[in-house]
């Protein structure tokens, strides 16, 4: 098969993404933000019915085990899964091609897959303030107990549609949509003033 | 006001659009039955307390619910799923 060339992709944080640390650190950074640039975010979808054909399906392709449960997921490193509505799940991996991998796999009976990599832009939040700085954006249970590693989210901040992964116990993934990305990332940026902050 | 939504758990009702009174039949699309159309777009119970009514996770996973909301208290009696088949377990 002959190489692919895809046109690099061009961050729409960049004019407000500026490396090192900010706001009130002098005692220390309490938050890195950073922004993970993953090369494949999809969505699938089961059709009513046939959600255990197609978390199987997850499992051969990605190697990653969707825990029972709404909103279940799992991470490992390069690659991540989870729940975020019935019969829903954004698959995400480092790579670009992801979307290939499961052609012909995901069938007209068993539901849909939409590659939105580059619809949305995924933002990592991580540090000891990490929870929060989330729970003043979003009024959902941050704590360990109520929202498990590797689990999903879906919420909002005003109206800016959210998906959250926990990706570490101190560590969430943010997917929000790209057009909608820097006026969340310079939001955060300021609630994460108070805490000192480091962008990576 | 909090609302319990089948798959995401409690969540603020900014999350939630509301999608009218649960009780109305929609008449089949060829239906020329004038009265049940003509209840299906103006009939409503209207009742000072326990009403079934459509919301949907909007700003959430997006599924639509049935919903008994107390009109008076405005409490959340129940939440579940509108369409059935999906056997998801929620949240409490
Ligand atoms: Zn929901």
């Amino acid at each position: 098969m002959a190489e692919q060339h895809l046109p690099e992709r061009q961050s729409p944080l960049e004019p407000e993404y500026h490396p090192g640390s900010h706001g009130n650190f002098e005692h220390g950074v309490d938050v890195i933000l950073s922004e993970t640039r993953p090369g494949s975010i999809l969505q699938l979808a089961a059709w009513p019915g046939e959600e255990k054909r197609l978390i199987e399906i997850i499992r051969k392709v990605t190697g990653l085990a969707l825990p029972d449960g709404a909103g279940g997921g799992v991470s490992s490193g390069a690659r991540a899964v989870f729940g975020f509505a019935p019969g829903k799940f954004t698959v995400v991996d480092e790579a670009e091609g992801l979307a290939q991998a499961f052609a012909g796999s995901i069938t007209p009976a068993i539901g849909t897959l939409t590659d939105l990599s580059h619809g949305r832009t995924a933002i990592r939040i991580a540090g000891p303030k990490a929870e929060w700085v989330m729970a003043k954006f979003f009024a959902i249970d941050f704590t360990l107990p109520a929202f498990p590693l590797g689990a999903g989210r879906s919420t909002n901040h005003h109206d800016v549609f959210a998906q959250i992964q926990r990706t570490g116990a101190d560590q969430f993934d943010i997917y929000v949509f790209r057009s909608f990305a820097r006026s969340f990332w310079k939001a955060l940026c300021h609630a994460s003033e108070e805490v000192g902050y480091e962008v990576q | 006001m909090l609302i319990t939504c089948p798959y995401c758990g409690p969540r603020d009702v900014i999350e939630f659009t509301y999608q009218g009174d649960g009780n109305r039949e929609r008449p089949q699309p060829a239906s020329q039955n004038l009265d049940a159309w003509n209840a299906y777009v103006y009939d409503r119970l209207n009742p000072a307390g326990d009403h079934n009514e459509i919301w949907q996770h909007s700003g959430g996973c997006r599924a639509h619910l049935r919903v008994v909301r107390n009109t008076v208290t405005h409490e959340i009696l129940s939440t579940a799923f509108a369409r059935g088949g999906h056997k998801t377990e929620g949240r409490s």
